[in-house]
């Protein structure tokens, strides 16, 4: 409906932005990782395996002054019991950076439902979870396979090829975007979106916000071409869905859509990265994988256990003594479900990769309400990723080590993994 | 053996479904069900264990006959 006069104002612009508070950046390396830890840091992006067991070991609960002030729990316990306890850790704002929402966000948030707090979120969750059912996702299963195979198609001719941007990254993007109705050919910008909503979290407040607006205008431009041509996708689904009897605030449809978009696409591509770079180094597990498909299953919980590409955050609602530390509100707790997936005390062999682990109660894609709700799109996604590059590409080595580089921040996955294959 | 899903634990992770297909399901918005009466013959016991096992909320429940 062209006339829809919800989406006729600037919203989600720097015209409306909430006010909030700002916190001073502070960059430079950490000095004590106990006290100042950072997760934009380079050796925490080289390695925050190493970092995370030592803490856990030492300093369960680790705090820093950058932020404005975070908390790290390391222990599985204590993430568990956060993700838990929605009372004192609000999702109001979900991504670490030097700027916090004001309270006047809620219900929903600035993205919901991963920015909103019970009850609201109930209800704005389950308007997302019908169409990321698992059978929603095996209808996307056979165009996913078709796309994988295409890539493959265009690396025919060539001994060195990088998994990660000529393999990995384009599937969720092509399925997020379909799935949207977004031109595929936009797919480059996306990139660029996940980098600004994720990587630029420790720049100046209003530079951030720059960048941010420029998601934004993308997604007010996607809109406005679905309400003049209206399709069967979830674009246009959120513009015409209800919620509590009245259509969603243009701001709820365009934090939803901004969800799906950034949360579709890089924890998808780091997953299928990450593994892709495991078997790349793991003779031993790749030929087991290419001589035993039906294993991968198994396999991709493992890899998502151990390379869980996604760490969340909350802000704590009270001033509180939490498991013997002084929390203030306000406080960001950056919520590590990759350190919570290491952690000895949950899982034997926790450092270990074991390709055939049979029970995996890992906490990958979250505990409690927020669990990801693209749970089974990137599960299906992974499996026939890594499905058909076995099949085509049955053999495949690193070609330097050294040569592999990792996102900085809360989504964790490798941006380049050249590998030979000829 | 018998096997019921906590609804109030249950976030539709999904693994009871993906691990034992014969004996859980799921509903409209991807919350996992049991089957039938949740009886499990004796043959598909190990896979009512993996499912329970594998509960990332501890949602899937067995009752030892």
């Amino acid at each position: 409906m062209p006339g829809d006069e919800r989406f006729s104002g600037s919203y989600r612009s720097g015209a409306d932005r909430p006010r909030g508070t700002r916190s001073a950046v502070v960059s430079g390396p950490v000095t004590d990782w106990a006290t100042d830890f950072s997760h934009m840091d380079p050796e925490w992006v080289a390695d925050p395996y190493r970092i995370q067991d030592d803490l856990r070991e030492r300093c369960p609960i680790a705090h820093t002054d950058r932020f404005g002030g975070a908390w790290l729990p390391t222990r599985y316990e204590h993430v568990a019991e956060i993700a838990y306890d929605t009372e004192r850790f609000s999702s109001r704002a979900v991504v670490v950076s030097n700027y916090r929402p004001p309270p006047d966000v809620a219900p929903s948030g600035t993205a919901p439902p991963i920015t909103s707090d019970p009850p609201y979120h109930h209800d704005a969750r389950r308007l997302l979870l019908p169409a990321f059912t698992k059978s929603a996702a095996a209808r996307q299963e056979a165009a996913t396979r078709r796309l994988c195979h295409s890539l493959i198609d265009a690396l025919a001719g060539r001994d060195v090829v990088d998994a990660a941007t000529e393999y990995a990254e384009h599937i969720p993007v092509r399925v997020i975007s379909g799935m949207l109705g977004f031109p595929p050919e936009d797919g480059p910008r996306f990139r660029e979106f996940v980098e600004i909503m994720l990587e630029g979290v420790n720049l100046p407040p209003d530079d951030r916000m720059a960048r941010i607006d420029t998601v934004f205008a993308y997604i007010r431009e996607q809109i406005a071409d679905h309400l003049a041509d209206p399709r069967d996708d979830l674009t246009t689904y959120l513009i015409n869905a209800e919620l509590h009897g009245e259509k969603l605030s243009p701001r709820h449809v365009a934090g939803s859509i901004a969800l799906l978009l950034i949360a579709g696409i890089d924890t998808t591509w780091s997953a299928i990265g990450a593994s892709l770079w495991h078997l790349a180094k793991t003779p031993a597990d790749r030929e087991r994988l290419v001589a035993e498909p039906a294993l991968i299953p198994t396999a991709i919980e493992e890899f998502l256990r151990a390379y869980a590409p996604v760490t969340m955050a909350r802000l704590v609602t009270r001033d509180m003594t939490w498991h013997g530390v002084e929390m203030k509100a306000d406080d960001w707790i950056l919520l590590s479900f990759p350190a919570a997936n290491r952690d000895p005390a949950q899982f034997d062999r926790a450092g270990e990769v074991v390709i055939d682990r049979e029970v995996n109660r890992h906490a990958a894609f979250g505990l409690g309400v927020h669990r990801c709700v693209g749970s089974h799109l990137a599960r299906m996604e992974l499996r026939v990723a890594l499905e058909v590059w076995l099949e085509r590409v049955p053999s495949f080595t690193l070609t330097d080590p050294a040569a592999v580089t990792w996102s900085a921040g809360q989504v964790r996955g490798p941006r380049r993994v050249p590998v030979r294959i000829g | 053996m018998k096997v019921q899903i906590n609804t109030d634990r249950c976030q539709g992770h999904g693994r009871c479904y993906d691990l034992a297909p014969e004996l859980f399901g799921d509903d409209d918005e991807g919350y996992g069900t049991v089957r039938g009466e949740g009886l499990v013959p004796p043959e598909l016991a190990a896979k009512a264990r993996l499912a329970a096992a594998n509960c990332p909320e501890q949602a899937v429940e067995l009752q030892e006959a």
